[in-house]
């Protein structure tokens, strides 16, 4: 996993003091399950911040609150300064800048890799359809696929398709950027292509949540580590500290079994 | 790439070159290779063959004895056909009655009219098979939704009013776009829009002031058609003379037109959050679906004028096509929201975390996606539409069925039976055959995207 994991020149801090996502108190049920207990969280504008923690301990829903894919039924997400509440407008107000990559890619099948990063900009942006695909193939070269542009998703590999992914919500511009696994439906050969990209744009001062298991990335990007367990943040450090010094007993178990091998 | 020698010398891993393909041993390809592998693969397969084809063979001797054979081409009566023959096909009635299978009662000197409506469908759908043409969709729709004006001022005939003084217009202009149109892309490769703005000298302005020329083009176009066509008038015939293979295509094209939309919508419904609309859609689905079609038309000629204000009559042809037309919207919505639930929750996510609406995630997202996954159980119900308008012959119109039911009770033919019903049969097989194998076209046009 080449650039990625080596963590010996991990990137300056962007982040500013400027807050961009604020949770205050977020409770989230489903059903009877007590997904998220009282998660307190502040991110400033160009921070990065990558959140682990083993399956079911409610780190994807968490992000997911944050463009509303999810919602909360207790406390308060602020986003961009825009309260997520039941008015819809607010919520179409965040979803607009904020961008976010799925586990699964999520591409539409029908579209083009070209027309799938240009349709939110033509009818959420309403942009010309010109400027649109002008920008859709400025990302796609920054993701390295120009020459994908044409293709159907379905023809592509999977590091491809999270690449696009990747170019597809970067169309929108973002302030925010939030990745869901984007590494785990993938062989292992490719996800260093994703990571890779993913490392580029956090270069470029972009506010970044990251849930992964990709440690390396951890490690060389993020400014801060969240390590969540059964709905509640257990502890959060920089990576160096995180790694090198856990605190609690459950971060020390989950970092030896990841670890491990 | 493979004609490269082998070097031997490197050794180790480096000296591996593929070997060329060998061509397949020639028994096992073509026509003799699959009458080896599946028909005389062995003893025994071979004496199934055999015995099968000799089966074949007596079955349809009968058939061919009863068809052909002994068949009387030509007759006046029933009467003269049994004189020539006891058991042979009396072909002549049919070929008598033909016209009436096909327009019904329709006066004869009128028949051009049916004729030309049904030419101009097939040149309106005509340009969608050219691969060079541009808006195919725009076509398509607008075959959907203006050419019924036409079509039906065609059939009925008599004076128009001014809502159908204009779509007639419309329609009429409507059909002349489209076909300039597929003149520009096949001649000029570019599209009609694009030569109008040329020709108006409008290409030098601004993009966005582009459609104030295409659209006072068009103004202009319609003020001409609509001058042109306002003497003309064709005579009033009205709906009890329609009958046959055209009654057939009027109820079921309207059928089939409406049953998509009224599907869309009501499949919709039933997935909606909100109470009411789901509440709505669901009875009209559940009751629609639970009641029999002929059940259904009874009720619409009988109980349904019950329900219309004094003074508003609607004719039985109307209430006919009302009735099929809520009756396949029912099942079409079924249809739609299987597909709907077919596609990935990812699709809805990615779409609304894109920002889009849920209007734009349905038309641009899902419905495309879904419809594509449908066409073969749409078309099912299509072709099962089109069959079920045959009951309407009950509530006493004379489609296909109703006229090859009225042959067998004229006094010069009466009791000939079997061989208009196999004439009908076989007009009902190329219709739906027709539309089976569109369906598999489709299929595979449609697909070709997203191969996984």
């Amino acid at each position: 996993m080449s650039a990625a994991t080596e963590d010996a020149s991990s990137l300056q801090s962007a982040a500013s003091d400027k807050t961009v996502i604020e949770l205050r108190q977020v409770n989230k049920w489903f059903g009877d399950f007590h997904v998220l207990k009282d998660i307190d969280l502040e991110v400033m504008t160009g921070e990065r911040i990558v959140i682990c923690g083993p399956s079911g301990s409610g780190k994807s829903t968490l992000i997911r609150c944050i463009n509303r894919l999810e919602e909360h039924q207790a406390g308060d997400i602020i986003v961009n300064d825009t309260p997520l509440d039941s008015n819809l407008k607010n919520i179409d107000a965040v979803r607009r800048e904020v961008g976010m990559v799925f586990q699964q890619f999520n591409l539409f099948p029908h579209l083009t890799v070209l027309e799938n990063c240009a349709l939110a900009p033509i009818w959420v942006r309403k942009m010309p359809k010109a400027e649109a695909e002008e920008r859709a193939m400025e990302y796609l070269t920054r993701v390295k696929i120009p020459e994908q542009a044409l293709k159907y998703p379905g023809q592509l590999s999977g590091g491809q398709q999270q690449r696009v992914a990747i170019a597809r919500s970067l169309c929108m511009n973002p302030q925010i950027m939030l990745f869901d696994e984007p590494t785990s439906a993938l062989d292992p050969e490719m996800i260093s292509e994703v990571l890779d990209v993913m490392v580029e744009l956090a270069e470029t001062g972009m506010t970044m949540l990251c849930v992964t298991h990709e440690m390396g990335f951890a490690k060389r990007v993020a400014d801060r580590v969240i390590f969540m367990d059964f709905g509640e943040i257990v502890e959060q450090n920089t990576p160096q500290e995180f790694f090198n010094n856990p605190k609690s007993e459950r971060t020390k178990l989950f970092l030896s079994q990841i670890l491990a091998h | 790439m493979t004609d490269t020698p082998a070097t031997p010398a490197a050794g180790g891993l480096d000296d591996f070159t593929r070997k060329p393909d060998m061509p397949p041993p020639i028994a096992t390809t073509g026509v003799i290779g699959w009458l080896r592998s599946n028909l005389f693969s062995t003893p025994f397969n071979t004496l199934l063959t055999i015995v099968s084809v000799y089966l074949i063979f007596l079955l349809f001797q009968g058939v061919y004895h009863w068809a052909f054979e002994t068949a009387v081409w030509s007759a006046n009566t029933r009467r003269e056909c049994l004189d020539q023959t006891a058991y042979g096909a009396c072909w002549a009635g049919v070929g008598y009655w033909f016209g009436s299978f096909v327009y019904g009662r329709y006066p004869s000197d009128s028949v051009w009219r049916v004729n030309l409506s049904w030419i101009i469908f097939a040149l309106w759908m005509l340009p969608l098979w050219f691969p060079k043409v541009s808006f195919k969709p725009f076509i398509g729709l607008s075959a959907v939704l203006i050419y019924p004006f036409l079509a039906g001022y065609l059939y009925l005939g008599g004076e128009r009013n001014w809502f159908m003084q204009i779509m007639v217009a419309v329609a009429i202009l409507g059909f002349i776009i489209c076909w300039l149109h597929v003149a520009c892309c096949v001649f000029l490769n570019r599209s009609f829009g694009n030569l109008v703005v040329s020709l108006t000298g409008f290409a030098k302005q601004p993009e966005r002031l582009h459609k104030f020329a295409i659209l006072a083009t068009a103004l202009v176009g319609f003020a001409i058609v609509y001058a042109s066509i306002s003497g003309w008038q064709v005579a009033l015939i009205g709906p009890n003379k329609w009958g046959g293979l055209f009654l057939t295509l009027v109820i079921s094209g309207i059928g089939i037109a409406s049953a998509l939309p009224i599907g869309i919508i009501a499949a919709l419904g039933r997935r909606s959050k909100m109470p009411v609309i789901r509440v709505v859609t669901t009875a009209y689905i559940e009751l629609f679906r639970s009641v029999p079609l002929i059940t259904v038309l009874f009720m619409a000629t009988t109980m349904f004028p019950l329900f219309l204000p004094e003074g508003i009559v609607l004719n039985k042809l109307a209430s006919a096509i009302v009735a099929v037309c809520l009756f396949s919207g029912a099942y079409m919505a079924e249809t739609v929201r299987g597909g709907l639930q077919a596609i990935d929750k990812g699709q809805y996510e990615a779409s609304a975390a894109l920002g889009l609406g849920f209007w734009q995630t349905t038309a641009l997202i899902i419905m495309p996606q879904a419809l594509k996954l449908m066409i073969p159980n749409i078309v099912g119900s299509f072709i099962g539409l089109f069959k079920d308008t045959t009951l309407v012959a009950i509530i006493g119109l004379y489609d296909l069925l109703g006229m090859v039911k009225a042959v067998s009770h004229d006094p010069k033919w009466i009791g000939l039976h079997t061989e208009p019903l196999v004439a009908a049969s076989l007009i009902y097989f190329i219709g739906c055959f027709a539309m089976s194998r569109y369906s598999q076209h489709l299929e595979k046009t449609l697909g070709q995207g997203d191969r996984r």
